[in-house]
């Protein structure tokens, strides 16, 4: 751990708070491409289910694969209570409607947390995986309720319109989002200056000194997890308004990896980590999907990457250089780091001209062999276009280890002299 | 009589095969601390490189070399990968096998497409092995559960009985003793995690072509896999044996059964219809069950003996 | 009651190994006890037994009169005894007043709020920042604990040790590793937290040991063979041959 000293000046945080919530009001405004809108909703639902995600991972140390239960419970329960209101069964306003999400994610934080809380580590990831594993079954179960193959959809124009606003058009369930989202990342934030989530960490660090301090390890999971599962409530009752439909991949374990990815690609060690992250990878996988049909291979690849070399995540390598800007030595990193993307780019080039036409040729091999790549046409069942990847990228691999030992040359350089000045 | 012994003899065959991969996991488990989440992963790239294979030159040369190939993969990832990671803990390295997994699959999509592929069993191996009362037991069953049995007995006789497997028991427990004692206990673990991993590829090998092969039977089997490990007990072998003949058998036996509560209730004299409360549980056969069956065992594990049938280690 | 701790017949086998072999000790209110003995008598396991990290396998343990053999480590801490440990023990990312803090906040009544701003808890601020002044950890303040000296790390240890306020406080080798100033520095901050406490502490620096301590009992092969005042320990002849061997003592 590197020994730094963490004084932020509260105007740092005023403006990073204020220029994130006046970013997230004026962004639509400016960009006005259709998907944006699109967009900006998933990834402010995103940004309150991923940071209820990183209450268990980076604040409690509590590895989960199954998070999607509380938000898709969630959402179910919503998207029931929706199309009761619609009926007329009782009155509740579609702006606090994602409540109700959140008070069914309390209730099953409650049943399965209990359980799942009682192990730690490797064995908590285990269970989880179970107990998600067992909703998910559940789902096909009980149609009723889960709504079978096609799920349930609802409408969430119902009632009477508030100061006009009637979530019909999705720009006002944007801003729906956007205040919810504001509101919740509030709450998260303030829970960790509390007693309970300050011993959350200390769990988290020792759970045998926590105990030996008076706290009893699993009251203190079982409880963050409670509230972890609350918001995660929310983020599915928003999901649910913003969709329209409910389906058991709401609960299911590709939405659980979602969640884990995009905070761990955005940094679990810190508060705005999980925001990062629910930027990066809705954008990454809404670009990126756009263009191929690969792009989960490319998440996943991204993911393994950031574990191997980078498991602090985005965050971690801005707040990497803070210092280095600090001190005025940003300069001597420009060069080495174009030199690096440089020689990546290259590499980078191989690996996806290496995948597309992997993709390419497996899919429609014998029917339609011509595909067009960079503005470049070529047969996939050719060999020079194979070639002319593999050794783009093997090239590439080469040439960006050589610019990325002069980048750990410079960092080491750059380590010293912050080190002289901070003694 | 006929269905019990047939269900039996399935679920025994399953359970096998389960046990094969469990036990590659409880053993990459004891003695590394690193709980595989790619391990199912292995098994489905065995099925697929035996498939692959065996269109060239036939099931039987890949039968040896397809195990041998997921061999030289699960070393590669101990070597390049879980070394890179070890030093940030055991969620780093759990993180890690979760990417690969994923990553595992999405390589699959990519090069076999999402449908599933034609990995057929041998001519050889396709027809009864014997009759019992008025059905054929398949003989590739009778295989399967051979090369099961075989494959572990190997194991066992190799862990307890050569050199290498008394340095295996022995980094189990203590790997820094072993490592100054000179061994080199990297390579050890090097050698583990790909031993792991080619049984796993076995498992698919023999596997794939009884069940399906498909991108998804990793994500399939995967958690019941881990399933049968926390109910046998946490780096016990010996619970991973029975945890995996249970819920071989459950699974099997309960897929097949179509009772519900509905019948269990009609058999006491009451009537239930759709107007009952719960009425949706109540009507719930046990085959639409089966699948949530191993988690909630699990589950009840979990509540009542968490170190599970023969536990011996925590996560 | 007058008697802080009281151990009455404490066994403890692991497995087939008996490393506790009965053991009886009384420990008064207020005193300060030292517990020393050679290496793997089982000091660190009786340590262990008391504070509830391990279970024992027979006898009873009494904190204050009431049996807490069967108590989790949290309920017996809740009850009023805390311990240090030999390989510090403390929340390495946290900074040496979160370290603090987190240790006085169930002493103070905060349990498992989520509703107080740690920032506006006065008595909890105000107990941290006594309490590190007293360990001499002030300057250190905001530096995280996993950077810390060694010596500063088993200050700090201390610290988390008395912050709840616990009346009977387990020390284990609260000196090892430290050189001669620092141990001596380490013996004042430990006279100063003790005073009006009961300690019990595991020691090998026998000038420490000679210096603190009311009464001394010295453990051999999981046994006590000697409980007794400083002076009377030092002219005791089983605890010279347990030292030293039979040919010194005689």
């Amino acid at each position: 751990m590197a020994a730094l000293k963490y004084s932020p000046l509260n105007l740092g945080r005023w403006i990073v708070w204020g220029g994130t919530a006046l970013l997230m009001i004026v962004l639509p405004l400016i960009l006005t491409a259709g998907f944006t809108l699109t967009l900006l909703s998933q990834i402010g639902i995103g940004i309150i289910f991923a940071l209820s995600y990183n209450m268990l991972l980076g604040q409690g140390g509590m590895l989960s694969f199954g998070h999607a239960v509380y938000s898709g419970l969630g959402a179910y329960f919503t998207v029931h209570a929706l199309n009761l209101i619609s009926k007329g069964a009782f009155d509740f306003p579609v702006t606090l409607v994602p409540l109700i999400g959140g008070a069914a994610g309390i209730v099953f934080g409650v049943i399965f947390g209990y359980v799942t809380t009682k192990k730690s580590g490797t064995t908590f990831a285990m269970i989880s995986l179970g107990i998600g594993e067992m909703v998910a079954a559940c789902s096909l179960m009980f149609p009723g309720f889960f709504g079978g193959e096609g799920g349930i959809t609802t409408n969430r124009v119902i009632g009477q319109p508030f100061l006009g606003i009637t979530y019909g058009p999705s720009i006002q369930v944007y801003y729906l989002i956007v205040a919810w989202a504001l509101i919740c990342m509030a709450a998260m934030f303030a829970w960790t200056q509390t007693p309970l989530g300050r011993m959350a960490n200390a769990v988290r660090d020792n759970p045998e000194r926590a105990e030996f301090v008076g706290y009893d390890t699993h009251r203190v999971r079982f409880l963050t997890l409670v509230i972890s599962s609350f918001f995660a409530g929310i983020a599915g009752g928003l999901n649910c308004i913003n969709y329209e439909i409910v389906t058991a991949d709401n609960v299911g374990a590709l939405r659980s990896a979602g969640v884990l990815m995009a905070t761990f690609i955005g940094g679990a060690g810190f508060f705005f980590g999980p925001v990062i992250g629910s930027i990066v990878f809705f954008t990454m996988v809404t670009a990126v999907g756009a263009v191929t049909k690969a792009w989960a291979f490319y998440l996943g690849l991204m993911f393994l990457l950031i574990v191997l070399y980078a498991p602090g995540g985005f965050a971690s390598l801005i707040v990497m250089h803070l210092p280095v800007f600090k001190a005025r030595l940003m300069r001597r990193l420009w060069l080495p780091y174009a030199a690096t993307v440089v020689t990546g780019l290259v590499l980078l080039i191989g690996l996806i001209s290496l995948v597309e036409i992997t993709y390419h040729y497996s899919l429609e091999a014998e029917t339609a062999p011509e595909m067009t790549l960079f503005g470049f046409a070529f047969k996939v069942t050719d060999v020079t276009p194979w070639a002319i990847a593999a050794g783009l990228l093997v090239g590439g691999f080469i040439i960006s280890r050589l610019a990325w030992t002069a980048v750990s040359r410079v960092w080491g350089d750059i380590v010293q002299v912050l080190q002289k000045q901070a003694a | 009589m006929e269905f019990f012994l047939i269900s039996m003899l399935n679920g025994i065959s399953y359970g096998l095969l389960l046990f094969m991969l469990s036990s590659g996991l409880t053993i990459i488990f004891s003695m590394m601390g690193v709980l595989n989440f790619a391990h199912a992963s292995f098994y489905m790239i065995g099925a697929y490189f035996a498939y692959q294979i065996s269109t060239y030159i036939g099931f039987w040369p890949a039968l040896a070399l397809a195990p041998l190939l997921v061999g030289a993969v699960g070393m590669a990832v101990e070597r390049y990968g879980l070394r890179t990671v070890h030093k940030y803990g055991h969620v780093a390295e759990l993180l890690f096998t979760f990417g690969l997994a994923y990553l595992i699959e999405e390589s699959v999509h990519l090069i076999w497409g999402r449908a599933s592929v034609p990995y057929k069993i041998p001519p050889l191996l396709d027809g009864a092995a014997f009759t019992l009362f008025s059905t054929d037991y398949p003989m590739y069953r009778v295989f399967m559960m051979a090369v099961s049995v075989s494959m572990l007995v190997g194991i066992y006789v190799t862990l307890t009985r050569s050199r290498i497997g008394l340095v295996i028991q022995a980094a189990l427990t203590h790997p820094q003793t072993v490592e100054s004692l000179g061994h080199n206990v990297p390579r050890v673990f090097m050698l583990v995690f790909g031993g792991g991993s080619a049984l796993a590829g076995l498992a698919g090998v023999i596997g794939g072509n009884a069940f399906i092969t498909e991108p998804n039977m990793a994500a399939a089997v995967g958690p019941i896999v881990f399933v049968v490990v926390v109910v046998g007990g946490m780096g016990s072998l010996a619970g991973a044996f029975l945890a995996s003949l249970l819920i071989g058998v459950l699974q099997t036996f309960s897929v097949a059964l179509d009772y519900s509560f509905v019948d269990l209730f009609a058999r006491l004299g009451i009537t239930v219809g759709p107007q009952t409360p719960l009425a949706a549980v109540w009507d719930l056969t046990i085959s639409q069950t089966a699948p949530v069956l191993p988690y909630l065992l699990m589950v009840l594990m979990l509540i009542f003996r968490p170190k599970g049938l023969m536990g011996t280690r925590e996560g | 009651m007058s008697t802080a701790i009281e151990l009455k017949a404490v066994t403890k086998n692991f497995g087939n190994t008996a490393i506790i072999r009965g053991v009886d000790l009384a420990v008064p209110r207020g005193e300060r006890h030292a517990i020393i003995g050679p290496n793997g008598a089982g000091k660190s396991t009786l340590f262990n037994l008391i504070s509830g990290r391990y279970p024992v396998s027979g006898g009873d343990i009494l904190l204050n009169g009431e049996s807490i053999i069967n108590l989790a480590p949290f309920q017996i801490n809740r009850m009023g005894l805390s311990r240090s440990f030999q390989v510090t023990n403390i929340f390495q990312r946290m900074s040496v007043f979160e370290n603090i803090r987190c240790a006085v906040l169930w002493s103070l009544g905060y349990k498992y709020s989520f509703w107080h701003r740690l920032g506006g808890l006065k008595d909890a601020n105000l107990r941290a920042e006594e309490v590190m002044e007293s360990i001499g950890l002030k300057r250190r303040r905001d530096t995280l604990a996993g950077v810390l000296s060694y010596a500063e790390q088993r200050a700090l240890e201390i610290g988390v040790t008395i912050a709840g306020g616990a009346e009977v406080i387990l020390l284990d080798e609260p000196t090892a590793g430290m050189s001669r100033s620092e141990t001596a520095d380490a013996v004042e901050l430990i006279r100063k937290v003790s005073q009006n406490k009961t300690l019990i502490m595991v020691e090998h620096d026998m000038g420490v040991v000679f210096n603190l301590a009311d009464r001394i009992s010295v453990l051999v092969y999981g046994e006590i063979i000697a409980s007794d005042v400083p002076e009377n320990i030092r002219g005791n002849k089983a605890v010279q041959e347990a030292y030293l061997g039979t040919e010194a003592a005689a």
